[in-house]
């Protein structure tokens, strides 16, 4: 049995409540959270494989247009990066699942009545395996900015949801990655729900040219890095469970 | 070798589906389906439900949220590598499954096995994960079950809850739907809170 994660570093995470992001005011949690060294259980989580994803589950620019089309409209990139853990040893075999607006800022879901249009050849939805060095890459459009319901000038910057899963269900993240430059990030009441500066800064992707598909597509880079685990060279906990 | 710091959390937003559930969110793409079962037809064990709603601070139901379960089989085995009897696992047991809530009703429901005792593992229960608009950090909770009274008494986990907010953690036998059927709404905030667990 591999062990206990690290405890989640509350000072770099954001807190439950916030009355500057409005939903989370009726959604917080008020007692605070019940600490516990992880079980058993939740240092183990589901494994997936290469029979659970499609050909073109990690090229957005792809895996939605119908055959022929010529894809997507909007700035087409190329984003990847590496999933570690504190300790930064990659995490391998890892899903990673991303979900975004189109080039107009437009979500193709049955809850999103943005009047951007949605384009016919743009689905969003995209997911891929890290590989032994625990690295990830996906193709697509940058995403548009978008307006929401929070205060009447309250715009998202472009940003593109990500789901990682690690190795323990304990280490399971749902975060959001934004782009290097983009003025509206610090004006964003979700952005600044995370109240250090600096790991803002790590959900910003940075330009990376060498990455760059040359005559296709610019690439941004973006690291992920999930609770690391404790040794156990004295483990006397019974096996299993 | 200096630590990293951790990828900050964010809010999985109200689209969540369009990722996870891609379906749910009118996505036609058959390859992004995940309806895997949590527990195929050849798991051994009995087979059981649990529905539920997520009640925010009003006690209105949350209905753009997304659970994840994790559990063991009827035996106590996890489907994973350092399951030291994974071996012994049925092929279609996956221990793994997604639900959303209902748009309209707000309702989540799954159907898998019945979880069994892990060695050193506590008492059976499933592993609960919440994510949606206004949770910035995604939310860890527990399901027991109302009839491992001696070994919900002795859960390591249960015990370090303060008694009054145990039964937030426990099941409802859902007499109504049938044997094998339980209820388990989730508080996110308020009275009768559900106790969240920072794992
Ligand atoms: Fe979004």
């Amino acid at each position: 049995m591999t062990g206990a994660f690290y405890p989640i570093d509350r000072r770099r995470h954001p807190p439950a409540f916030d009355d500057a992001y409005k939903s989370t005011v009726a959604r917080a949690p008020q007692f605070p959270l019940l600490s516990l060294e992880t079980p058993p259980a939740e240092r183990m989580g589901p494994v997936f494989g290469h029979a659970d994803l499609g050909e073109r589950d990690n090229d957005l620019l792809r895996n939605f247009a119908a055959p022929g089309s010529d894809g997507p409209v909007g700035e087409r990139v190329v984003l990847h990066g590496h999933v570690l853990d504190e300790d930064a040893r990659p995490v391998p075999g890892t899903l990673v699942e991303i979900w975004q607006a189109n080039a107009g800022g437009r979500y193709r879901h049955v809850n999103d009545g943005y009047l951007a249009p949605l384009d016919p050849a743009f689905g969003g939805c995209g997911r891929t395996l890290t590989d032994a060095q625990g690295y990830y890459a996906f193709r697509t459009v940058k995403p548009g900015a978008y307006p929401w319901r929070n205060g009447t000038d309250s715009w998202r910057p472009a940003h593109v949801h990500f789901s990682v899963f690690g190795s323990g269900f304990a280490q399971r993240l749902i975060t959001q990655m934004y782009f290097e430059g983009d003025p509206l990030i610090p004006l964003c009441p979700i952005v600044r729900t995370i109240p250090d500066p600096e790991a803002v800064e790590q959900l910003v992707a940075r330009l990376d040219m060498k990455a760059a598909q040359p005559f296709d597509a610019l690439a941004y880079r973006f690291d992920i890095v999930l609770r690391g685990r404790r040794a156990t060279p004295f483990e006397n906990r019974p096996e299993g469970g | 070798m200096p630590y990293l710091p951790q990828t900050p959390s964010q809010t999985a937003g109200p689209y969540v589906h369009i990722g996870l559930a891609p379906r749910l969110a009118g996505l036609p793409a058959a390859a992004m389906d995940r309806d895997a079962p949590i527990a195929g037809p050849r798991c051994a064990g009995d087979r059981i439900s649990v529905t539920g709603r997520i009640l925010d601070a009003a006690g209105a139901p949350v209905r753009d949220a997304m659970i994840e379960v994790w559990q063991a089989n009827a035996e106590g085995i996890f489907a994973h590598p350092d399951d030291p009897r994974r071996n012994e696992l049925e092929p279609d047991f996956r221990g793994w499954g997604r639900m959303a809530c209902d748009f309209e009703t707000g309702e989540w429901g799954l159907q898998t096995v019945c979880p069994g005792a892990a060695p050193g593992g506590g008492a059976p229960h499933l592993s609960l994960w919440i994510v949606a608009r206004g949770i910035n950090t995604g939310l860890a909770t527990r399901v027991y079950f109302p009839e491992n009274t001696a070994a919900n008494a002795a859960d390591p986990v249960l015990d370090m809850v303060e008694p009054h907010r145990r039964p937030t953690l426990i099941a409802a036998r859902d007499g109504a739907a049938g044997a094998g059927a339980y209820r388990f709404d989730i508080r996110l905030r308020g009275p009768g809170e559900t106790v969240f667990l920072d794992l």
